[in-house]
């Protein structure tokens, strides 16, 4: 089944096509990898789909309503979730603040000012779970801004999924961290992913992780779809080939 | 014992000790001193309310004269035009009229962040200065409106009692019990769902709106209860001023709100309390020592400034937390 439909999605800056009439679909259920060379237009395709841009064409159909032009705040509530490339995250806030903020958000609490937030149990417990689940338990009280780069990229992605989402959008959850930091964070990321049925588009460089962890591989060239297949398709594809050939050290 | 347990009953102690303080204060202190003490509570309101936009929503308003100065005028318009000298009619109107101008006024800046966010809030505030210049016949321009000595409660000044002493007893009392309360709202406000929302926007306004916080609408609320606390606070001001100017619309007092907030340290609760306190007695004693009180009121302010970059709330905390360390 289709939980998300792109047509022809169209993103133009200036001169540069960065999306450029993509028809991009997600499968209910997969763990969908979307890779190409920088500039190729991935985190674009994010961007409009979690809504943060507004494409010049194309529509975008989650689990079947038109989301084109739906805020990002509808979005959320319809369960698109994303992550960023960038860590960003409540740096003045503590770990386990970052997360009770998204619960709270969900539940639509934080509208409600006459009660102390640090009293709701419910709440705080759901939060000390979700950094259970993400190894950072030990880090709750730290402020954010404190943690290690790894730590944030995984608080990140932590963020996230504490929404509850039906797809996510991970934009390179380990980029910026070391080459042996990469594979124990896909592991925790890909086994929250995989336990909670969550629908997942992870955008990355290493092809080593990308072809151990996904069910599906979209490969991006120049703001459009390239290659589109199983991890072995790709993996013999010589169009990929050649197309990604010097960029894998770039990411 | 966790170290939370004995932090915050350390916290509960020293609250309880400035408390009793306060509270005793009055009979201590010749009337002058205590009336010194209720401006700087009642600035200390304004000081709160104008940091729950800078400290924890990440917005620096350069124009909290004019929710102050609506607070004081609105007092004004009631003693005018309805005749009326209740002190509680007075909260009520200030609050009301400066939420009212705060929800206009914020509707059109928090549209924007930083330096757009500043120069609207600023350019507002003096349109409001302004008006009170040009609409004499209502606001009494230069000479400003008198407001004479309300009634507390429904009680009014005894007969005979002479002004000082009613402001340095009863009407500092009843400052008190407002600022008390005032603080505890905006404790409660900043511990709260909505108040962790407000500082995830001031830390990262576009994660904010990526977790469902939908930041312009929680920026005007946050910007609503800060004008009407400024508002509270100028309603407050009035009787104990007797008389209100323009010069409490214009821009140079709302850089003293900030002033407060920066002295005292913005990134702690307790902050710009201090801040409003300290800063109300270091020009008035300024004033009253020199005619240049300006120019040495600048130096001690830059000199504060640059020694305590964290407030002094800010350093004192740090300067705790190190000696505890070493302990
Ligand atoms: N806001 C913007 N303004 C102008 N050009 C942009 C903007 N965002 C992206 N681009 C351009 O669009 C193209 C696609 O960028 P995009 O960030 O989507 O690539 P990417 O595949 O995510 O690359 P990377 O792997 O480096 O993250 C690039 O040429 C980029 O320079
Ligand atoms: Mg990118």
């Amino acid at each position: 089944m289709n939980l998300l439909v792109t047509k022809v999605l169209t993103k133009y800056f200036g001169d540069t096509h960065a999306v450029d009439g993509v028809d991009f679909t997600v499968q209910q259920g997969e763990l969908l990898a979307l890779i190409g060379a920088n500039g190729a237009g991935k985190t674009t395709l994010v961007n409009l789909i979690s809504g943060m841009l507004r494409p010049d064409s194309g529509s975008i159909v989650f689990q079947g309503a038109d989301v084109t032009s739906q805020s990002v705040h509808g979005r959320i509530k319809a369960g698109i979730a994303r992550s960023f490339q960038l860590v960003n995250l409540f740096d003045q806030l503590t770990v386990l603040d970052n997360v009770a903020l998204v619960i709270f958000s969900r539940e639509g609490k934080t509208r409600n000012f006459v009660y102390l937030a640090d009293h709701d149990r419910p709440v705080r417990q759901e939060a000390m779970d979700v950094l259970q689940r993400f190894g950072l338990e030990n880090k709750a009280n730290m402020l954010a801004g404190g943690l290690a780069q790894g730590e944030r990229k995984l608080l990140d992605v932590a963020v996230a999924v504490a929404l509850r989402p039906k797809l996510l959008l991970l934009d390179e959850p380990t980029s910026g961290v070391s080459t042996r930091e990469k594979a124990p964070i896909m592991d925790i990321i890909t086994a929250i992913v995989r336990s909670e049925h969550i629908t997942a588009v992870i955008i990355e460089h290493d092809m080593d992780v990308v072809f151990k962890y996904s069910d599906r591989i979209v490969v991006m060239h120049q703001g459009t779809i390239l290659a589109d297949g199983t991890p072995d398709e790709i993996r013999t594809n010589d169009q990929v080939i050649t197309t990604l050939i010097g960029t894998q050290a770039s990411g | 014992m966790t170290m939370v347990t004995v932090l915050s009953r350390r916290l509960l102690l020293s609250a309880a000790v400035i408390l009793a303080l306060l509270v005793i204060l009055p009979s201590a202190l010749d009337p002058y001193q205590t009336i010194l003490l209720s401006y700087g509570l009642i600035f200390a309101i304004a000081a709160l309310g104008f940091n729950l936009l800078l400290g924890y929503t990440g917005l620096l308003s350069f124009g909290h004269s004019a929710y102050f100065g609506m607070g004081a005028y609105a007092v004004a318009f009631i003693v005018k035009y309805l005749k009326i000298t209740s002190m509680e009619v007075f909260l009520i109107g200030g609050i009301l009229a400066s939420a009212a101008v705060a929800a206009l006024f914020g509707f059109l800046c928090v549209r924007y962040t930083r330096i757009f966010f500043g120069i609207l809030t600023l350019a507002l505030s003096q349109v409001l200065w302004s008006l009170a210049f040009k609409f004499f016949w209502v606001t009494g321009g230069t000479d400003g409106l008198r407001v004479p000595t309300p009634s507390l409660l429904g009680m009014q000044m005894a007969p005979g009692q002479d002004k000082m002493t009613f402001l340095a007893h009863r009407y500092y009392y009843y400052v008190l019990i407002i600022f008390l309360a005032g603080l505890a709202v905006m404790w409660v406000i900043v511990h709260s769902p909505f108040g962790k929302a407000l500082q995830a926007i001031r830390d990262n306004e576009t994660r904010a709106e990526f977790v469902g916080v939908q930041v312009r609408k929680y920026r005007f609320v946050a910007f609503l209860i800060s004008g009407a606390y400024t508002g509270l606070a100028g309603a407050l001001w009035v009787p104990l001023n007797g008389l209100t100017t323009p010069e409490i619309l214009h821009w140079t007092f709302s850089g003293k709100i900030v002033f407060f907030t920066v002295l005292g340290g913005f990134q702690t609760f307790v902050g710009p309390i201090i801040g409003a306190v300290v800063y109300n007695y270091l020009e008035t004693y300024a004033v009253g020592h020199t005619v240049y009180w300006q120019l040495v009121l600048g130096i001690v302010l830059v000199v504060l400034v640059l020694a305590l970059p964290a407030g002094i709330v800010g350093t004192a905390k740090r300067l705790g937390l190190r000696l505890r360390r070493a302990a």
